[in-house]
């Protein structure tokens, strides 16, 4: 069982091969560089490093959100294409989910995010259970206060995993002190390999034709329209 | 059974809010062409939004391939090249079948070629006749209002151009003034046919010898004839006032088209683009064009409007020429025609 994984929701770009049990490789960037012209040359590049044909693929992992519109959607449609025309399952997988994975070993709660602009951010809340992480509050989008008062509700300690802390680590440290750790500069960026993993453990999506990517928000058209309907 | 292989291009068009597919046999026969329209989404908001477009195509897309191939009996294996529009248009709704371009040309390790929208406008012709040249194109649509020359095959020369708003983008802004519903092009169409062009409305023919077009003044004229009219206290019926735009529209495409067709002594004049489909623009090019040399070609309605047949149609011309696009290939909303 061969799957090629695929995160470009952010600014951190991820392609990852693997085969059961063993990480054949990944290719990670962090770079404010477009993922549109570069995130086909990444798989075709790792693929070839690794000698797997596309043919030779059995699934395909792919981060559905939240992130950048632009960025989840060329990650989405680059993934539909290869598991419709391959034939073959594909599996989406919240990209909070997969960053949440290098807090793995962690006791307390795990608080991946994003920077959402406006004081806002993308976030969920994972614990370490029998079986891997499980999520406890699902993704969503919150303004950063309001999110880390609700965190402080508890007495548990918890780990802020993002490449974008410096934005938001004074407010984090005002509110909750001592019960905030946060993760060391090479956790930051999403692995692929755990993105793999996570999708290969899973049922694939029935439909490859209706799969869509999780952006969390209404366009902000469609939430004005839906607005002016409901008055 | 003839000794030569046909080529097939598959040919994949998301510039704006249509997601489409096609599949163009030897560059000249459609073997299938899908079109999703995203129009009844989009009308809610009076115009395309673009967040939505592109949402829109990231849900239809591996959809309309899928029903594009099956359609014209054809699989990935058979397939020469895939041809997609990589502009110009909206950045993020091009993102989509570009990028879906390219993860079909490296999944079946064909060959990928970028295809210019009004390249395709322009080839949409091509499927209806051969074309010779030298080639005079007038093309029209929501964001377009050019003449092309074109010396050879594939090979474009932009000889006048607007120099603020695209004819189709006037026209909606007038349907706005008239409170006509979105998109307006068709429905000014349509009044016009009821009205007589009795109102005197000015036309931008720009410096002696240009090829340019300008719409704004003419737009601002709609405007103010409305409002000035509303202050009076008098009423304009609406037909005459869409027969009276049309007419100083179609006065200024057709004299400039007739005039450089003569000048540059093409052999085929042909209409592109989405406004190709105005009945009052057909007419009058028809009329012009009877008693000149110039052949006049106007695709079927079909063939106007964006769809993916006229991309593989341009893309098969690129193709043989030995264009060839890489997997680094992006949306190029400003691409140029050339
Ligand atoms: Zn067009």
């Amino acid at each position: 069982m061969k799957a090629l994984a695929i995160d470009s929701s952010n600014y951190v770009m991820g392609v990852a091969v693997i085969e059961e049990g063993k990480v054949l490789g990944e290719l990670i960037t962090n770079l404010k560089k477009n993922h549109s012209v570069r995130l086909m040359p990444a798989i075709e590049e790792i693929m070839e490093e690794v000698s797997v044909k596309p043919s030779e693929l059995d699934r395909i992992v792919v981060a559905n959100g939240p992130g950048s519109y632009t960025g989840v959607r060329i990650g989405v449609s680059i993934a539909k294409t290869l598991a419709w025309s391959l034939g073959i399952p594909l599996v989406g997988v919240s990209s909070l989910e997969v960053l949440a994975q290098n807090g793995k070993y962690f006791q307390g709660g795990i608080v991946p995010f994003f920077d959402a602009r406006r004081g806002q951010v993308y976030t969920g809340l994972y614990k370490k259970e029998k079986n891997g992480l499980a999520t406890y509050k699902k993704d969503q989008i919150i303004m950063i206060e309001e999110w880390v008062e609700e965190l402080k509700q508890t007495e548990m300690e918890y780990l802020f995993i993002s490449n974008d802390l410096e934005l938001h680590k004074e407010v984090i440290v005002d509110i909750l002190g001592d019960q905030a750790l946060f993760a060391s500069v090479t956790d930051h960026n999403a692995r692929p390999a755990e993105l793999a993993f996570l999708g290969l453990n899973r049922e694939p999506d029935t439909s490859v034709h209706a799969f869509t990517p999780n952006y969390i928000r209404l366009a902000e058209a469609e939430a004005k329209w839906l607005a002016s309907q409901k008055k | 059974m003839s000794d030569k292989h046909d080529e097939i291009i598959l040919a994949i068009e998301t510039s704006c809010d249509e997601t489409a597919v096609a599949v163009v046999k030897n560059g000249r026969e459609v073997l299938s062409n899908v079109v999703a329209s995203q129009i009844e989404s989009h009308k809610r908001f009076g115009g395309v939004v673009p967040e939505i477009a592109s949402r829109h195509h990231v849900e239809q897309m591996t959809l309309i391939l899928e029903e594009a191939l099956k359609e014209a009996s054809i699989t990935m294996d058979e397939v020469d090249a895939i041809a997609v529009t990589e502009g110009p248009g909206l950045v993020g709704a091009l993102l989509v079948g570009v990028n879906t371009a390219k993860a079909l040309a490296f999944a079946h390790q064909k060959p990928l070629v970028g295809v210019h929208h009004i390249a395709g406008h322009i080839y949409a012709n091509q499927l209806i006749k051969e074309l010779e040249y030298p080639l005079l194109a007038l093309v029209v649509s929501g964001g377009h209002t050019e003449l092309v020359l074109m010396e050879a095959e594939g090979e474009y020369q932009v000889i006048g151009e607007t120099r603020d708003d695209a004819a189709g983008e006037a026209y909606d802004k007038v349907a706005r003034t008239l409170k006509l519903p979105y998109p307006g092009g068709p429905h000014i169409d349509k009044l016009a046919q009821e009205g007589s062009p009795t109102i005197d409305l000015p036309r931008a023919w720009l410096e002696p010898g240009s090829y340019d077009f300008s719409f704004s003044g003419l737009k601002s004229a709609v405007i103010n004839t409305v409002h000035n009219a509303a202050q009076r206290g008098e009423t304009i019926e609406p037909e005459d006032l869409a027969a009276s735009f049309q007419a100083s529209v179609i006065d200024v495409l057709v004299e400039k088209t007739v005039r450089a067709a003569k000048e540059h002594n093409v052999k085929q004049v042909v209409l592109a683009g989405g406004v190709a489909a105005n009945k009052g623009l057909r007419k009058e090019l028809e009329e012009r064009f009877k008693d000149l040399s110039a052949d006049l070609l106007i695709p079927p309605l079909q063939l106007c409007t964006d769809n993916a047949a006229m991309i593989g149609a341009a893309g098969s011309i690129a193709y043989r020429k030995g264009k060839r696009s890489d997997l680094k290939l992006n949306a190029n909303p400003g691409l140029i025609l050339q």
